[in-house]
């Protein structure tokens, strides 16, 4: 949830997060709209991760915020003074890129301390907040390296010292871990929200990578093709999805035939409440987390409606997906390791389905086998 | 990143194809063959028999010979030419690559101003020392400049115009090799246009743009034509000497002048080419 | 490749009325300078090739018109085929050779080096910007005894081919380097290795339509070259097109027609590019 807005002093000052509000952002290049009249506001010192498929105009946002790009409409709004007019040279805002965005003539240092020679810093104190920023990422002992002689990982922590060296209102990132390692990414975005909750500064995150989302996040903004389809803590965006599309982008979802009737809906003899009690009956395809679904083995011989048996079983390391044919549709299940070693295919199981509200849509839409995310 | 992946012993993929012979650079073979037999050897023998004396032993005193005032004045004089039209050339060149450069990648300017340069950087001798003259000569179409006939302007004039498209050619990928995230984070930081190129943009270029102007002096060095024609005001070509040399089969003496001359030369070349070198080191790196 | 500023050209800024905000000013401001450049620049191009060509039609009183100095290259003493259109021949076919052998030589080699030999990468790059760096006349001294051997034989004006390649060298080479660089050569010569292409067809059939564009381009920066190159041809003594042009404008005491000769020639090269680079774009659009 957002977090009161925490207070960082610079020189003595004292300087309060400010909250960044978007109203009716619209953006389109030639016949493609890019943003449709967005709405986002970003309270002090909150995070807000943006995430989408690409196309979907999380970046455009982003830029738009930053000032790289020109609203075709709409206002910009932060700590209460209107930027929209604000050229981006002047907008006081931290940006890190998903790359090559140090300069690879100057050093380490030098890059941090980039923006503090252009404010008119004195060399020593320029030098010293440089250093400051550098232990706070960690690579003070790095200084005096050229980017190219450091690592993508250390690159991006250098780009966000660079970044918060010039105090900035809000902080900028643009999928700043896509171009690393896997193991890097997670340590890294560690790190970046540990810093961010420290410095209490106002953050948005924009990213494609529903995982990185969800962690650290205090919301998440779910967006397609120019608009917000929920903006909301992690959690309610995985178990409260609000659209369809927000439950199949973010997590696995099955798609199983059902009946609603007086908000609730049955699916293949298991009732579960709904997301939303004002669904009319009739037919629908509910959507069902894998985490939602436990199996258990099948030894009576007589089929059910919750009986089949396990096609595929994917290791993931703690837990494991296992693929079970229901002889109609494929329903993956989401299980512990050691369970799952259990259950190995060819065995005949029987699915229980755990109450969780879930979401349903229109079963106009056929009953596929249960979607990968984007 | 290995151009065969690591299996497990026993296990050789059928495409790394790894016969135990030759070491990789032998598929360069065929270039430096050529390069070194239509280029480097003729150079060399130039190099060496401007050392020699006529009856083939070697005389080292000749070097001293380019210290001979004319030979000296000469070579002054086209310096002078030389260093005033590739600092043109490479300035306005600049500029106008800059111009392309920040366009549609795509677009029909680029392309059409890229295939202008390979022309235009060509086209030079005569014709357009007498082009230059219609235009700007006593009976000038465009207007009379009274300069056209002073060292080194006029001529100087004549060079820089095919020195500007050379360097639109070789200047560009410099200009394209400037992330466009540099300046956007530069801006974000609270860069001016003027400060992006003063701290950012123009300390990256520098080595570039430095390495092209070498590269545009050791050009103009070697144009040779030119000069002839505008210093007579006739269609000579080259120097005469050279010219009958070689067809005729005079004297040894004008050969190795001639040799003496292209000797110098290629030692201003040797040293313009190595300063060219060492500053594309950088620039490469910085600009890949 | 990036442009330098964020934006590739911008849509009219009259769709949907949008606000000036900083960047479409600043767009607006760097196109007026660019076409301030360009109309400059061109300007500078265009006015000696203008008064060639208004040279070149000047009569025998000044400031009249006349087609003479045109007239002239036509004509042609004796017997046989026109000099000049033997000339042209000649130069067309040296032309097509240079072209092919540059290609062949520096294309495979260039891949290669990108991909086992990444050390010779500056070598190569150094030997291909010397000869715009060293004298026709010093090759010509040089290559002197070699084709004076060759002329013995009697051999064409086509064995000019060795030295033009050389000549093509630093404006082939550039033109081949941004188009390697704009594709990632590794990944596309080890799939294609992997599913058994042989190294003739990871060269022709893969890299190389890849490089289309930049193919291209030094096609044109070769064929220009060929085109216009005068030294050394006349030095060695062989009769390419400039030679050619220069023995007519040579024999009359006509003084426009050297221009007539040369902006022909200009003309001729300019008009044989634009179908070149017409030829690329018919066969991009198709793709």
């Amino acid at each position: 949830m957002a977090s009161s807005p925490m207070t960082r002093t610079q020189d003595g000052v004292a300087r309060t997060a400010v909250e960044v509000r978007m109203e009716g952002l619209s953006r389109h290049y030639g016949p493609v709209v890019a943003l449709d009249r967005l709405d986002l506001t970003l309270q002090p010192g909150e995070l807000v991760a943006l995430l989408g498929p690409s196309g979907c105009g999380k970046t455009t946002t982003l830029r738009l915020v930053a000032g790289l790009e020109d609203a075709d409409t709409g206002h910009i709004t932060v700590g209460g003074k209107d930027i929209t007019r604000v050229s981006a040279a002047k907008r006081d805002m931290g940006m890190v890129f998903q790359a090559y965005s140090l300069f690879p003539h100057m050093t380490v240092r030098q890059n941090v301390a980039f923006g503090l020679r252009l404010r008119k810093v004195s060399g020593a104190q320029r030098d010293k907040r440089a250093i400051e920023m550098l232990d706070l990422v960690g690579l003070a002992t790095q200084a005096d390296r050229y980017p190219h002689q450091i690592s993508g990982g250390q690159q991006q922590r250098v780009a966000l010292a660079r970044a918060l060296a010039i105090e900035p209102q809000v902080l900028l990132l643009d999928e700043p871990l896509s171009a690393l390692d896997a193991k890097v990414r997670a340590q890294l975005r560690d790190q970046i929200r540990r810093i961010q909750l420290e410095v209490g500064i106002t953050t948005l995150f924009v990213t494609h990578d529903q995982e990185e989302a969800l962690a650290i996040a205090d919301r998440v903004g779910v967006m397609r093709e120019g608009r917000l389809d929920q903006l909301a803590p992690p959690t309610e965006v995985y178990s409260r999805p609000a659209t369809s599309f927000v439950a199949e982008f973010v997590g696995l979802s099955n798609r199983l035939t059902g009946e609603v009737r007086g908000g609730e809906v049955t699916v293949r003899g298991c009732t579960l409440p709904l997301v939303e009690r004002d669904v009319p009956d009739g037919q629908v395809v509910a959507l069902v987390r894998p985490e939602a679904v436990t199996l258990a083995s099948h030894t009576a011989p007589e089929p059910g409606p919750l009986v089949g048996t396990v096609i595929a079983v994917t290791f993931l390391g703690a837990t494991s997906r296992v693929t079970v044919d229901l002889g109609d549709t494929t329903v993956l299940a989401q299980l512990s390791t050691s369970d799952a070693s259990a259950l190995p295919a060819g065995s005949r199981v029987t699915l229980t389905i755990r109450p969780d509200p879930v979401l349903v849509s229109a079963s106009s839409e056929p009953a596929a086998a249960a979607d990968e995310e984007a | 990143m290995a151009v065969a992946a690591t299996t497990e012993t026993g296990a050789r993929p059928s495409w790394s194809g790894r016969r135990p012979s030759a070491p990789a650079w032998a598929g360069t073979v065929p270039f430096f063959a050529y390069v070194g037999v239509f280029l480097l050897w003729p150079t060399g023998i130039v190099v060496v028999d401007a050392l020699k004396n006529p009856n083939g032993s070697w005389a080292f005193s000749n070097i001293s010979e380019l210290g001979d005032p004319l030979v000296r004045g000469y070579f002054i004089g086209s310096f002078k030419l030389c260093l005033l039209s590739s600092v043109s050339g490479a300035v306005f060149g600049a500029i106008l690559a800059y111009a392309v450069a920040s366009g549609n990648p795509d677009g029909m300017v680029r392309r059409l101003y890229l295939a202008i340069s390979g022309v235009l950087a060509q086209f030079g001798g005569v014709t357009l020392a007498f082009a230059f003259l219609v235009l700007l000569g006593p009976v000038g179409l465009l207007f009379h400049a009274s300069w056209y006939f002073d060292f080194p302007w006029g001529i100087g004039l004549i060079y820089t115009y095919f020195q500007i498209p050379l360097m639109v050619l070789v200047f560009l990928p410099a200009i394209d090799g400037l992330k466009v995230q540099w300046r956007e984070a530069s801006e974000n930081l609270g860069a001016s246009a003027w400060q992006y190129w003063r701290y950012v943009g123009g300390p990256l270029l520098a080595p570039a743009f430095l390495g092209t102007t070498l590269l545009l002096f050791a050009n103009a060095l070697s144009a040779f034509a030119t000069i002839e024609a505008w210093e007579n005001q006739i269609a000579y070509i080259v120097p005469q000497q050279i010219s009958t040399a070689l067809s005729s089969e005079v004297g040894l003496s004008n050969v190795n002048v001639a040799d003496l001359l292209a000797l110098g030369m290629v030692i201003m070349v040797a040293i313009v080419m190595t300063g060219y070198a060492l500053l594309q080191r950088r620039a490469a790196r910085w600009l890949r | 490749m990036a442009a330098v500023t964020a934006l590739s050209e911008t849509p009219a800024a009259a769709s949907a009325g949008r606000p000036s905000g900083m960047q479409t000013r600043r767009r607006r401001r760097l196109n007026v300078f660019r076409y301030l450049v360009f109309t400059v620049f061109g300007l500078f191009f265009v006015l000696p090739l203008l008064a060639m060509a208004r040279f070149s039609l000047e009569g025998a009183k000044l400031g009249t018109w006349s087609l003479s100095a045109w007239r002239q290259i036509a004509s042609f003493q004796g017997i046989g085929v026109p000099p000049l259109l033997s000339a042209i021949e000649i130069t067309l076919e040296l032309a097509a050779i240079t072209c092919v052998v540059t290609l062949v030589l520096l294309v495979p080699t260039m891949i290669w080096i990108r991909l086992r030999v990444q050390w010779l990468a500056r070598t190569v790059e150094f030997l291909c910007l010397l000869p715009l760096t060293i004298p026709a006349i010093v090759l010509v001294v040089g290559l002197g005894s070699i084709y004076n051997r060759i002329q013995h034989y009697e051999l064409s004006a086509l064995m000019l081919f060795w030295v033009y390649v050389i000549l093509a060298l630093p404006y082939a080479y550039r033109a081949l380097a941004a188009g390697l660089n704009a594709i990632d050569v590794t990944t596309l010569s080890e799939a294609a290795r992997s599913l058994g292409a042989s190294w003739f067809t990871v060269i022709v059939r893969v890299i190389a339509p890849n490089m289309r564009q930049a193919i291209l381009n030094a096609l044109i920066l070769t064929a220009s070259l060929v085109l216009g190159e005068f030294t050394i041809a006349y030095l060695l003594l062989y009769d390419n097109l400039q030679v050619e042009l220069y023995s007519i404008s040579r024999s009359t005491p006509n003084a426009g027609v050297i221009f007539s000769t040369s902006f022909a020639a200009l003309l001729f090269a300019f008009v044989l590019l634009l179908i070149l680079s017409y030829a690329g774009r018919l066969r991009r659009g198709r793709g």
